[in-house]
């Protein structure tokens, strides 16, 4: 008789639904996803769209730890949940608020909204379908664990000319955009 | 009726999904980028655009280039890029509404003021 008969937790039964679960959160961070681009684009005020952003960017962070790099996850929630969507809501506070009233010539704006739905739609059908449906190479799944080792390894080995790139561009850009908001170019008098 | 169920758990592990919603966020992106009408409205549909690259190079990187970091590192640079980009952006709207008093992308139409 093999050990394995003997012991006591032979039957372990799952928690109930438990192959669920991981589907489940997959598909709230796919639909948050898609609300929040929804929102994005669609709400009249500024501020929800913002709103809209910050939520789209809250289910990447979730779609991005199921791609297997949680560090990552982390730096979309810092970076653009606590930086980017902040800074946009100051300048919106500092700018005006609400988003125009559409024009009066309705039959143009209907004509435009046609016009966009028409392009995205058609851009948003191929593109799916090639993703979907497409001939893509069977290849060994990546199980790189994404880990901070080995991005830190990466950027000051192979990458280490586009980090010193990167920086030099966020130095320019601190720099630009302090000199356009206070003053603006020939705008001394 | 019990493919589809399998299909259905083992969605995260597919690469279409991924593919999918990158598609879908590129053309909500363009969608607000032809129709908002402000400039912030603009910027926040150029930030759907970035969001939408960068989950198609992670999405590609996990499924199909067995490199172990390549995905990550571009990710990286476009948050940085998209990054400075919004802090340009945003410096050029408070500077456009302090001289047209508007930030409507149909009243930049003159090029001094």
């Amino acid at each position: 008789m093999s050990p394995a008969t003997l012991s006591p937790i032979a039957e372990v039964v799952p928690f109930p639904f438990s192959e669920f679960l991981i589907p489940a959160i997959f598909l709230a961070f796919f639909s948050t996803t898609v609300a929040g681009a929804i929102i994005a684009v669609g709400a009249q005020s500024i501020i929800r769209s913002v709103c809209g952003l910050a939520l789209t960017c809250l289910g990447l962070a979730g779609l991005y730890y199921f791609l297997n790099s949680p560090f990552l996850a982390l730096m979309e929630l810092l970076i653009y949940v606590g930086a980017v969507c902040v800074t946009i809501i100051f300048a919106v506070m500092l700018a005006e608020p609400e988003e125009p009233a559409p024009e009066t010539k309705r039959s143009r704006n209907w004509l435009g909204a046609v016009g966009a739905a028409v392009v995205s739609a058609s851009i948003f059908w191929s593109l799916a379908r090639l993703g979907a449906v497409g001939d893509w190479p069977v290849l060994a799944v990546n199980q790189a664990s994404g880990s901070v080792e080995t991005i830190g390894i990466a950027l000051l080995t192979t990458y280490s000319m586009a980090f010193e790139v990167i920086s030099l561009v966020l130095l320019v850009a601190i720099l630009g955009a302090i000199a356009i908001a206070r003053t603006g170019r020939h705008h001394s008098s | 009726m019990k493919t589809q169920l399998d299909l259905l758990l083992t969605l995260h592990t597919q690469p279409a999904p991924y593919l999918v919603i990158a598609a879908f966020l590129l053309a909500v992106g363009l969608y607000g980028m032809i129709r908002r009408r402000t400039l912030v409205g603009m910027l926040i549909s150029g930030e759907l655009i970035f969001a939408a690259a960068s989950l198609n190079f992670m999405a590609v990187n996990r499924f199909f280039a067995p490199e172990p970091a390549i995905g990550l590192i571009v990710v990286l640079f476009i948050m940085g890029l998209a990054a400075a980009e919004v802090a340009i952006a945003l410096s050029i709207v408070i500077a456009v509404y302090r001289n047209y008093g508007s930030i409507k992308s149909r009243e930049l139409a003159d090029l001094k003021r």
